[in-house]
């Protein structure tokens, strides 16, 4: 009990490191990965937007990018890391890489939710003279809504996965207390509490998700 | 106002090509109801998706409003698609979005200006009888509500083209006829060209004024609504017709018969019941109705009555000679 107590201020930082790395990465997801997603998606064959050269060249680049397993990516990543933001430990190094992971993973998840929008709905759009622009922000965007959400939600949990590794390489969060305390000094009370502390945080952002997505769903 | 020329569509996938449609011209003119039928994989779909580009053929020529649809791409087309409505079989509307949401939504999409939008909403929602929804979503309406969003949304931009796919085929007998009156209205009062794609003579009947008969992309057969019900020659047609107009007696029935039988077609007039009772006191012959009925259609009466003639040779030949001169059409269908 005393050692949880004397644990919590660095409890807390980690609390926020993590936080921040998570958010940095989803900002990122959403500014980059939603917008291959949706081009992924409106350049498929048979859409308004048909184009398979620009469709192949976001698809192999994404798949690349998803291929390799996060720990390596990590690592590799290393000296961009440091060109982009002068360090590579720290809560700010680790979202570099975690954002490259979070493009690629949420793009798909974009993709596959636009894919679920009814066909005859954008075809309606085309038929009243609607421009590629305003059917992907008026038609596809609000009708994939509750997919792009959940999406987001499991964007950030698998991140809060991710994070947890970057902490093993120096990335601070909750991940990195864990890995110090749980593994190199086995102390088991520290580990439990980190633990629970994930799974707290995870329960929270599903139901907060899920809450989100289903008022926003009219279907 | 529709002219198409020639027009083809291939699909092509990586084993075989596909006809969807087969070179068909086609006129259709200004303010005119105009259907077309045909079976499943007729390609009537496809040749109506070609009228708005959303389809573009193979080739061919299509001229709505005497402009060139085919020379057209980018933002010339989608204003060409604007006096161009659509309505289909799913509605599908955006679910997202309120009915009033809808409507303008194809007004935004067209650049009308923001205050512009309100007060057409509402008129097009007056017209189509909707105003009590305007801020329910769709999956807050009933089957003939959404397809009466859809007319709306269809209509916001003043189109003279309103295409319809099978825009009444998910809808019960009831709804299906209030629907049909919405667009006959529309018709009427908008002097809107519509182009009807349907499997159901019944919706035919009620509103075309012209239709074509489709099959393995051709156009088969076509003329008035009335050409067509009461005198189709296409095996096909006859077989659409029969859903509307069948007058097969039953095998045991057909045994007992010992006269001549006939069918009379009454053009346009309601006849029959005189001139048969005319040929009943002018020959010895015995008359005996076993199957018949009037359909009207688009409001002219067309009746078609099977009647058996019994009597000596000469007497029933005569008397059948007499109904030629009377009725529009007698068709001998067996000699007793
Ligand atoms: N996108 C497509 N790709 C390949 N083949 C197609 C495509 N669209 C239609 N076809 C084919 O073209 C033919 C005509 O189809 P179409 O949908 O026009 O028929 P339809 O008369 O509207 O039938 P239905 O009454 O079932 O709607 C069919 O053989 C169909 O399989
Ligand atoms: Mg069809």
């Amino acid at each position: 009990m005393a050692s949880i107590i004397e644990l919590l201020p660095e409890l807390n930082v980690a609390f926020f490191e993590t936080l921040l790395m998570v958010g940095i990465a989803l900002l990122v997801a959403i500014f980059i990965g939603l917008p291959l997603g949706i081009v992924l998606y409106v350049t498929d064959k048979g859409l308004f937007l048909e184009n398979s050269w620009i469709k192949a060249i976001v698809g192999v680049v994404i798949n690349l990018i998803r291929s390799i397993p996060f720990i390596i990516l990590l690592v590799f990543l290393l000296p961009f890391t440091q060109w982009l933001v002068g360090e590579t430990i720290g809560p700010l190094a680790a979202s570099v890489s975690l954002s490259v992971a979070a493009i690629p993973f949420y793009a798909r998840i974009v993709e596959s939710a636009a894919r679920e929008v009814d066909k005859g709905v954008i075809e309606a759009a085309i038929a009243v003279g609607a421009s590629p622009w305003m059917i992907i922000k008026d038609i596809i965007f609000p009708e994939a809504k509750p997919g792009l959400i959940s999406g987001l939600t499991i964007t950030a949990i698998s991140l809060i996965g991710y994070s947890a590794m970057a902490g093993t390489i120096g990335g601070g969060g909750i991940g990195d207390l864990a890995i110090r305390y749980g593994y190199y000094r086995y102390d088991d009370t520290v580990m439990f509490t980190t633990v629970i502390l994930l799974i707290v945080l995870v329960q929270f952002i599903q139901y907060l998700g899920d809450f989100i997505a289903k008022t926003v769903n009219k279907k | 106002m529709i002219e198409l020329t020639n027009v083809t569509k291939e699909f092509k996938s990586k084993k075989r090509k596909i006809v969807g449609v087969d070179n068909v011209s086609l006129t259709i003119d200004s303010g005119e109801v105009y259907g077309i039928v045909g079976y499943s994989g007729a390609g009537k779909s496809t040749l109506l998706r070609c009228m708005n580009i959303l389809e573009r053929p193979t080739s061919g020529e299509i001229l709505i409003d005497g402009i060139d649809l085919l020379q057209l791409s980018g933002r010339k087309l989608r204003e060409a698609r604007q006096s161009i409505g659509m309505i289909f079989q799913g509605f599908y509307l955006v679910s997202s979005k309120t009915v009033y949401e809808n409507v303008a939504f194809a007004l935004k999409a067209a650049g009308v200006p923001d205050k512009k939008i309100r007060p057409r909403v509402n008129h097009l929602l007056e017209l189509v009888g909707l105003t009590d929804r305007t801020n329910q979503y769709p999956s807050q309406l009933s089957g003939g509500q959404k397809q009466r969003v859809s007319i709306a949304r269809a209509l916001a931009n003043n189109p003279k083209v309103l295409l319809c796919d099978e825009a009444t085929s998910a809808l019960d007998p009831n709804t299906t006829k209030s629907i049909l009156a919405l667009l006959k209205k529309i018709n009427r009062e908008l002097g809107l060209t519509i182009v009807i794609i349907t499997h159901e003579m019944e919706v035919v009947k009620e509103i075309c004024h012209r239709c074509a008969v489709m099959r393995d992309g051709r156009v088969i057969e076509q003329g008035s609504t009335y050409e067509i019900f009461s005198n189709p020659t296409e095996p096909l047609t006859k077989k659409f017709i029969e859903t509307i107009l069948d007058f097969q007696l039953p095998e045991q029935l057909l045994e007992t018969i010992t006269g001549k039988l006939v069918r009379l077609h009454f053009w346009g007039e309601l006849a029959a019941e005189a001139i048969v009772s005319d040929v009943l006191q002018n020959f010895s012959v015995k008359g005996n109705i076993l199957h018949g009925k009037v359909e009207y259609i688009r409001d002219v009466p067309l009746g078609i009555f099977v009647m058996e003639v019994n009597g000596e040779p000469r007497e029933t030949e005569a008397a059948i000679d007499y109904l030629r001169e009377r009725v529009s059409k007698v068709e001998v269908i067996n000699n007793g």
